[in-house]
């Protein structure tokens, strides 16, 4: 019963969510609306289930003494911190005088977030400026035609989306300029790959679809 | 360059930095060069640029932390600069503002904030821009999130809105104005069932306030109460799932602000017209400030990215010059 039960509800949600797209009306639409507010109740509680699972896989590390595990030490204190400010944060708003959340400016926990988390995450992401032109300095060469072709693109798009790009080519006629040059390649050459792309893609996804529904693909049951 | 060398250029960079951002209430004048130091400036680095292709030219290759350095130079520099570099509007973004111009005061936008921090340097100053137009077109916002930071993040963009300008803190009142429903788990799903109610999925806004209670949401039902869609997104859930769902299915009429990474993916629904416009990355940001006449962080920032886009395409065009250099030794 542990496989045949999920197998069952699978394709029980999957014929009916197949089934509204075309037919919207009494019982798959409601049938459809049922489905969608318990993947929301599903979806809230694999929330907790991954904050849960990170603090036990951190602290089995601290536990262990694994390497690295000062810094598990330091997720498990962010994430008490953090959430207790939530907590408290929370209910301290529901009997204020003037309701507030506690994600509005000015509360402890929104300082947290713009002033440790924001900042924090903005900096990783930004090491990628780095590494991209450290890469593409190493890396992107003209080693056959399709690399060429690669390499004259993002020539094109990168000064084409920046003014610098327009200044540089201010001698070309009218409608000639490098941002022209940038939008062409985007809305042409651009959607004509994205739309190969994206209908290899929805047809992988329907036959994969089906293989899951019709119990043929078992991979997310776990297992074998 | 050795590491000494190195480890003064990371120093000078940081006291630029702290120097950038001292606030106001310590420094009288903020630091900017005048045009004549910008233009020496632009032309040393020029000038190191051709001698590393000299360099290169001649088969001494520089390593990796030198362009680290030359990138974080070529992004710090341009911050205390006073060139405003000009630059056309995209048809994309003049899409997007065409469409908000259409829109009647009064109109209900839903505004969907599916991003997070780290996107938000490209995704935030387009969206400060579109709540300030809003606001000062007597647009409503109805804002949620799929993201969980989204809520938070739209929080920062009325309060931005505030701080330019403090009377809305009066006029623009909560809950008729706009309103933040918050954040709701579940992705497509939430759109699906926000196509039949939006009360199902948000029965309560961010402030714990009972959907029926919500002034502007009293018509509100589904997609079809509502005049527009924006969605400022940074991946998945975002505009691909706003189009396949909101748009072709229950008919919004919608445009999106996406990172410059994740706007060549939904082109595409740009030309066939699924989505009426499409502001991509710091430039599209910088595009629409301009064309609601408020210069905001993108066109700040326009000029770094100029120049870090530049210092890239430079270190491409040597790299390949070492590389044709090597392979004709070869032969």
């Amino acid at each position: 019963m542990r496989r045949e039960i999920p197998l069952a509800i699978t394709f029980i949600v999957g014929v009916v969510f197949a089934v509204a797209y075309f037919i919207p009306h009494y019982p798959f639409g409601k049938l459809q609306d049922y489905f969608s507010d318990w993947f929301a109740i599903v979806a809230a509680f694999a929330i907790w289930l991954g904050a849960l699972n990170l603090v036990k896989m951190s602290a089995i590390k601290v536990g262990r003494k694994r390497p690295d595990w000062p810094l598990s030490v330091l997720i498990i204190v962010s994430f008490l911190i953090t959430a207790g400010v939530g907590f408290y944060e929370g209910y301290r708003g529901l009997f204020a005088s003037q309701t507030f959340s506690f994600r509005d400016p000015g509360t402890a926990f929104d300082w947290i977030y713009v002033s440790v988390y924001t900042p924090l995450s903005a900096t990783m992401f930004a090491l990628l400026a780095f590494f991209v032109a450290s890469a593409s300095y190493r890396a992107f060469r003209t080693r056959n035609l399709e690399a060429t072709l690669l390499l004259l693109a993002a020539f094109f798009v990168m000064l084409g989306r920046v003014p610098i790009g327009d200044l540089l080519t201010t001698w070309l006629p009218p409608g000639y300029q490098m941002s022209q040059w940038a939008n062409w390649i985007m809305s042409v050459l651009n959607t004509a790959g994205q739309r190969a792309i994206m209908i290899g893609i929805a047809l992988g996804l329907i036959s994969n679809s089906l293989r899951i529904m019709l119990g043929l693909e078992r991979a997310y049951l776990g297992g074998d | 360059m050795n590491k000494k060398g190195l480890i003064i250029s990371g120093l000078i960079v940081i006291a630029l930095l702290i120097c950038k951002f001292i606030p106001a209430s310590i420094l009288h004048k903020p630091i900017q060069f005048s045009p004549a130091v910008s233009t020496m400036i632009v032309i040393v680095m020029i000038l190191v640029f051709v001698f590393v292709l000299i360099r290169t030219i001649q088969g001494k290759l520089i390593e990796r932390r030198v362009v680290f350095v030359f990138v974080g130079v070529a992004l710090l520099l341009p911050l205390f600069m006073q060139f405003t570099l000009p630059f056309p509007i995209s048809p994309e973004v003049q899409s997007v503002y065409d469409a908000l111009e259409r829109l009647e005061p009064g109109a209900k936008i839903l505004c969907a904030y599916d991003f997070d921090p780290p996107s938000a340097p490209e995704l935030q100053p387009m969206a400060d821009a579109f709540v300030k137009y809003a606001f000062e077109r007597d647009l409503k916002l109805i804002i949620m999130g799929l993201w969980p930071q989204g809520c938070q993040q739209a929080n920062q963009s009325i309060e931005a809105a505030f701080v330019e300008h403090p009377e809305w803190r009066t006029t623009k009142e909560y809950g008729v104005d706009y309103v933040n429903l918050g954040y709701q788990a579940g992705s497509e799903f939430v759109i699906l069932r926000m196509g039949q109610s939006f009360k199902a999925m948000f029965p309560l806004d961010l402030y714990n306030t009972p959907y029926d209670s919500i002034p502007m949401l009293k018509n509100v039902r589904n997609f079809s109460n509502v005049d527009f869609g924006m969605n400022f997104s940074a991946g998945k859930p975002g505009t691909v799932e706003w189009v396949q769902l909101a748009v072709d299915r229950f008919n919004l009429p919608m445009a999106a602000g996406n990172t410059a990474v994740q706007a060549p993916q939904v082109y595409p629904y740009v030309n066939t017209g699924q989505l009426i416009g499409l502001m991509g990355g710091m430039s599209g940001a910088a595009e629409f400030e301009r064309l609601t006449r408020r210069m905001g962080k993108a066109n700040t920032y326009l000029l770094s990215q100029s120049f870090a886009h530049m210092a890239v395409v430079l270190f491409i065009v040597i790299g390949n010059v070492a590389f044709i250099r090597e392979r004709r030794e070869k032969k």
